[in-house]
């Protein structure tokens, strides 16, 4: 299915805007929406977000879109905390998230060289061959702000060292998520958007 | 690995870039869009943008820019100067900006910090923290530097306000150290080790570099997590690949 109707579901995240901008520099005009039955309707679907899980969470609870997004069967893209809110659980705020992907988001435990939050470009680490990685070279880096994690595991297809392994980009069906910044990592987060777009 | 960021500092006024000789004579160096993408097209890993006059003269950063920026930007950047409540800086990172800087501000009212980690998370607040050392030998914190008729010394140690920002939700320290600024000896190693001693969050450098050598200094003698730098940048004394190459060549992990 091509991008011919993307939406952005606006439950508060603060990035919203620059996911938009990085959209439209790929000449995708994308929705902002809470509508239900909006997003239901669209080819794709974006879940951005900056923040704390708890209320992030509890946006999406109070716009009623926690079912709405756990049965979508479109490409479903969440970014950052997007990303974690996929997940089962997060340990920022003890808080249960949407549950499509399996697995749950902790907190970075600080140490040595490993500040926290994990702030800057890191080089990703192709896991598993997927039609979203397409493109990346060896030598892709992407811009990476958060203070709590998903490890590597079964859905990851790319991961980045930050003394343990770290999820970076990862899938379940349709449901795939991006713990950097896309819209902020110059032409690698701009491959990889443009890749999701063409799901 | 993480990289270390190298980041140009941008004054902004009247949403032009400008540079100060002294504090009044400010020059229009270019437009801010086009200087933001000349950054970013040589390999700057993020940009802060500083307005100049918001924090002295109690204005706060005019958005418009900001969305001009951040239309056209593929690198984080952030801004500075004049966010002093949570709308305003909500309002900041609304109109695309990846990050808000608060310096004076949280000198007046440091529960700023707290009320901006609560809203926005950590990852969004740095602080920034003007240091000099004083003729005791101890560093301690300046404010409202923005206008020099205007700064004012604090009692408050450099050390203690920098564990104190931490504490509230700075998820990032920026630390200009103003014995060194602007005359490009280097960085000031010896604080910025004292306060990479007790900052566990990441750690940018800010004033005195001139050349190569500085970076080096600071990212392998202070362990920095990003350097900051305005003029060699702009000038054209020192080119960000050509700095990026000699850091890599220094052993020194840099996104390519």
């Amino acid at each position: 299915m091509s991008a011919h109707d993307v939406v952005l579901v606006d439950a508060g995240g603060t990035n919203i805007g620059s996911v938009r901008y990085a959209l439209q520099r790929l000449g995708v005009e994308a929705s902002l929406t809470r509508d239900a039955s909006r997003i239901r309707a669209a080819s794709h679907v974006i879940l951005p977000g900056v923040g704390a899980a708890g209320p992030g969470m509890a946006r999406l609870h109070e716009a009623g879109l926690v079912e709405v997004l756990r049965t979508l069967e479109q490409p479903v893209l969440g970014v950052c905390l997007g990303m974690q809110l996929l997940f089962e659980h997060s340990e920022e705020g003890d808080t249960p998230c949407l549950g499509v992907i399996e697995g749950r988001v902790s907190r970075i435990a600080p140490g040595g060289q490993r500040r926290v939050p994990h702030m800057g470009w890191n080089r990703l680490v192709v896991d598993r061959d997927d039609p979203l990685l397409h493109g990346l070279g060896d030598e892709a880096y992407a811009y990476f702000v958060h203070g709590y994690a998903v490890a590597r595991g079964p859905a990851t297809l790319a991961s980045v060292d930050y003394g343990a392994p770290l999820s970076a980009v990862v899938r379940s069906r349709n449901f795939t998520g991006m713990q950097f910044h896309p819209e902020r990592s110059a032409t690698v987060g701009a491959r990889l958007l443009g890749n999701f777009l063409a799901s | 690995m993480l990289t270390r960021r190298l980041i140009p500092c941008l004054d902004v006024r009247d949403g032009q870039v400008v540079k100060g000789v002294r504090f009044r004579d400010h020059v229009v160096v270019g437009d801010i869009v086009d200087l933001a993408l000349r950054y970013r097209d040589e390999g700057a890993d993020e940009l802060v943008f500083y307005d100049i006059t918001a924090s002295p003269d109690g204005r706060s950063v005019d958005r418009e820019w900001v969305e001009r920026v951040a239309r056209v930007i593929d690198i984080p950047f952030c801004v500075a100067g004049g966010i002093r409540d949570v709308e305003v800086a909500r309002e900041v990172l609304h109109a695309g900006a990846d990050k808000i800087s608060v310096n004076s501000p949280a000198l007046e009212r440091p529960g700023l910090i707290d009320e901006l980690a609560a809203a926005f998370g950590v990852q969004c607040v740095v602080v920034g923290i003007d240091s000099l050392r004083d003729d005791d030998g101890e560093w301690r914190v300046r404010q409202y530097t923005g206008d020099p008729s205007k700064t004012r010394a604090l009692a408050r140690r450099t050390l203690d306000w920098v564990v104190e920002v931490q504490r509230r939700g700075a998820g990032e320290i920026v630390l200009n150290c103003m014995d060194t600024d602007g005359v490009r000896t280097g960085y000031d190693i010896a604080q910025l080790r004292a306060v990479r001693a007790c900052c566990d969050v990441p750690l940018v450098a800010s004033g005195g570099a001139g050349e190569p050598a500085h970076f080096v200094a600071a990212f392998e003698e202070a362990d920095v997590d990003a350097a900051l730098a305005a003029s060699v940048f702009h000038s054209g004394a020192i080119a960000i690949p050509d700095l990026k190459r000699e850091l890599a060549a220094r052993g020194v992990k840099v996104r390519p």
